[in-house]
């Protein structure tokens, strides 16, 4: 029914393709510019950012360090105010626990808000096994459910489609899950969206239960949190009479008070906008208004894991803002499908790998996805070292080392002399080989953050050992982006706010 | 062992390296982010909100209480509406004047009869003047969610300047965490292609905001 991301290629195989799609690669150049410009702007209209997003650090880190009583805390607030708390270690579980419970409902459809923890635990095929029709609601994830497709951005998941693609597929495709598409339908992006309208329309005034995950969960009240643009997210978290929301565990925030930092850092690192059209908060269940039953599925699934490394934990700081994607000069050369994962870009380069205990060759290939410029740190709203995760990772491929896997300590053989080495090299190579990439990977040698990598492990190394890094003046990314690249794309176009 | 037990077990496991003595609330987290950005007076504090209300593409409107009902009236008229769906507690003066048929929130109601109305009339919660937001809290003059979000437009209420705070971090404590909250920034909007905007996608498309001044103002 849909692909899914299990058994993709190592990266730079993956990325080498991608390359040589030249639609692909100005989608995504004139997408990632036009974000970065705007963010810029609104990131800028905030003269405390520093402060907010210190503060977004700290309180992601005391959450992360006390996890095990913030989650009691959080399942106790839930079904005091008439939640169901469930608990799934792994992908299989969860997929078993949201299974039963649509069963338990007497439905075969659910609508489904965008959520990278169900696409991550392959929950729609899972349905589909179970003779459940999830339909994704979320305009892009139509577009790339209709497509039988995978997304490739954080935030624009279906942003290597363009306009004339996207008439295309809701002609071909609509008619067959359900109102098909309005006759003669152009590409403009009006008419696209009001087909979207029409389309789901149906589904949000009939669907009987809802699946969504949530930007936020507060440990003290019990109350979850949805972010979004379109409205698709209200309707299915209030229209349904059963709403099942599958949160992954870092999602957890402990005060009411914390939300005042993150829903300002979230819009306006993501979108670009002051705020958001729409935010949903919900505690349990009301009488009268919205779902009668509520589940929250608390998700692990590797997560656990990567809390035990001190160095790699951070990753899960993450608001899933997408703005390290969008300064990434390797995720814009490569795109989001080559990382494999619903996690694409630097933090997928860091989490994808880390969730999955640096087991195979993708795993082992993505934390070379990168030329350590830099940039993904600067711009994170929760300032996420990816630079020191990733070379954290290097070292942990190329001379083994513990891992946690599925909960157990694991020893991982140093790379040396097999697969995953050349797997790593290629990647390595493939980052170094593209001319904008390189540029970045100069500016390591001058960074004047506090991580100086003492060296590149593996290829990385061999790499350094050859060149003489250039000492060039410290700048920052954007005034590097300015002076290499030009204001290319983007700050002309007012549309997206 | 549950799930429950393996994650929370996993959960300790991961943290051994965090030191015993440290307790949840012991990582300080750095508060001197600012309560709200830059200085204004109350006046100020309103127009900014008006402004960023528009800047987001909802329709500002403004009167003082005694014009509301001719107001309401006129918007209402000019869309065409012939039905409006209103909260139990709406305050009945505010649609005295207009020639619709009021159609009170009913528990009733499917999602498919709200479909049909043509528009929603409701107060709010508050508004935050920084982000150009309204905020519903489920309250007696807005009631059940769904009523603000399946008509295709929306007229909010806004009491000036009681209901204006200046920012989130304003906001939050003025708001109770066990009522469902809608923040809304204006209309729904999606650059899901090729990063075109387009308004209004699922919520109402067209949402008029009436700032109200207190007796005497305005
Ligand atoms: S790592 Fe940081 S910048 Fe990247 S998506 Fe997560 S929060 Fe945003």
């Amino acid at each position: 029914m849909s692909r899914s991301f299990l058994g993709m290629p190592a990266f730079p195989r993956a990325a080498a393709v991608s390359t040589r799609d030249p639609r692909l690669r100005a989608n995504l150049a004139h997408a990632t510019h036009t974000i970065r410009d705007k963010r810029a702007r609104a990131v800028a209209e905030l003269d405390d950012w520093a402060q907010l997003r210190a503060a977004g650090a700290a309180v992601k880190d005391r959450t992360l360090r006390h996890l095990d009583h913030y989650l009691e805390q959080l399942e106790e607030s839930v079904a005091a105010a008439g939640g169901h708390v469930h608990w799934a270690a792994d992908a299989d579980e969860a997929n078993r626990i949201v299974t039963r419970l649509v069963r338990e409902t007497g439905e075969r459809e659910v609508v489904k808000v965008k959520s990278m923890a169900t696409q991550e635990i392959g929950l729609n095929e899972a349905l589909a096994e179970a003779g459940i029709r999830a339909y994704e609601t979320d305009l892009a994830e139509l577009i790339v459910q209709l497509g039988d497709d995978l997304p490739s951005h954080i935030l624009v998941p279906a942003i290597h489609r363009n306009r004339g693609e996207i008439r295309d597929i809701f002609r071909r495709e609509m008619g067959k899950w359900g109102r098909p598409a309005p006759e003669g339908l152009s590409d403009s992006p009006t008419e696209l969206a009001e087909a979207a309208r029409l389309h789901l329309r149906e589904k949000f005034l009939t669907a009987k239960v809802g699946i969504s995950g949530a930007n936020f969960m507060v440990a003290e009240t019990g109350t979850l949190v949805v972010v979004e643009s379109e409205g698709n997210g209200r309707m299915c978290l209030t229209l349904p009479e059963t709403l099942i929301s599958v949160v992954g565990i870092e999602k957890t925030v402990p005060t009411w008070q914390d939300l005042e930092v993150f829903l300002q850092l979230l819009p306006r690192s993501s979108t670009a906008e002051r705020m958001n059209p729409y935010t949903t908060t919900w505690t349990g269940t009301t009488d009268g208004d919205g779902p009668r039953a509520f589940h929250l599925v608390l998700l692990d699934n590797g997560r656990t894991d990567t809390l035990a490394d001190a160095v790699g934990r951070q990753a899960l700081r993450c608001i899933r803002c997408s703005a390290c994607l969008n300064v990434c000069p390797v995720y814009e050369r490569a795109g989001g499908h080559a990382y494999g994962s619903p996690y694409p870009g630097p933090i997928g380069a860091i989490l994808t790998p880390q969730l999955r205990g640096m087991a195979g060759p993708l795993e082992e290939s993505l934390p070379y996805a990168s030329s350590l410029c830099g940039a993904c740190y600067e711009v994170c709203p929760v300032a996420i070292d990816i630079p020191e995760v990733l070379v954290h990772l290097r070292e942990r491929v190329v001379e083994g080392g513990p891992v946690t896997r599925r909960g157990a300590r694991v020893v991982l053989k140093p790379a040396k002399g097999h697969a995953a080495e050349r797997a790593a090299m290629r990647a390595a190579a493939w980052a170094f080989d593209h001319p904008g990439v390189l540029r970045g990977g100069m500016r390591l040698a001058a960074r004047t953050r506090r991580l100086h990598p003492r060296r590149l492990p593996g290829p990385g190394r061999a790499w350094s050992d050859t060149r003489a890094l250039p000492t060039v003046p410290a700048e920052s990314f954007r005034d590097w982006w300015r002076r290499t690249r030009g204001d290319a794309g983007g700050s002309e176009r007012g549309g997206v706010k | 062992m549950s799930g429950r037990d393996v994650v929370l077990a996993r959960v300790r496991r991961a943290l051994a390296d965090v030191p015993r003595g440290e307790g949840p609330h012991d990582p300080p987290v750095p508060r001197d982010y600012r309560r709200v950005h830059g200085s204004r007076t109350v006046e100020e504090t309103v127009e900014l909100l008006a402004e960023n209300l528009a800047d987001y593409r909802a329709v500002v409107h403004r009167c003082a209480p005694a014009g509301l009902p001719a107001l309401i009236a006129r918007l209402l008229a000019a869309r065409g509406a012939r039905t409006v769906v209103v909260p139990a507690g709406l305050d009945p003066r505010w649609l005295s004047a207009a020639e619709v048929a009021a159609r009170p929130d009913r528990a009733t109601d499917t999602a498919r009869d709200l479909a049909a109305v043509d528009s929603v009339l409701t107060g709010c919660a508050l508004a935050v003047a920084e982000t150009g937001t309204l905020v519903l809290d489920a309250g007696p003059d807005q009631g059940r969610r769904r009523i603000t979000l399946v008509p295709d437009h929306h007229i909010c209420v806004v009491r000036v300047p009681d209901q204006v705070v200046g920012s989130v971090p304003e906001a939050l404590p003025r708001l109770a965490p066990e009522r469902p909250l809608t923040w809304i920034s204006g209309p729904s909007a999606t650059s899901d292609i090729e990063l075109d905007r387009v308004e209004g996608v699922h919520g109402p498309r067209t949402l008029e905001v009436v700032l109200m001044a207190a007796d005497g103002e305005g």
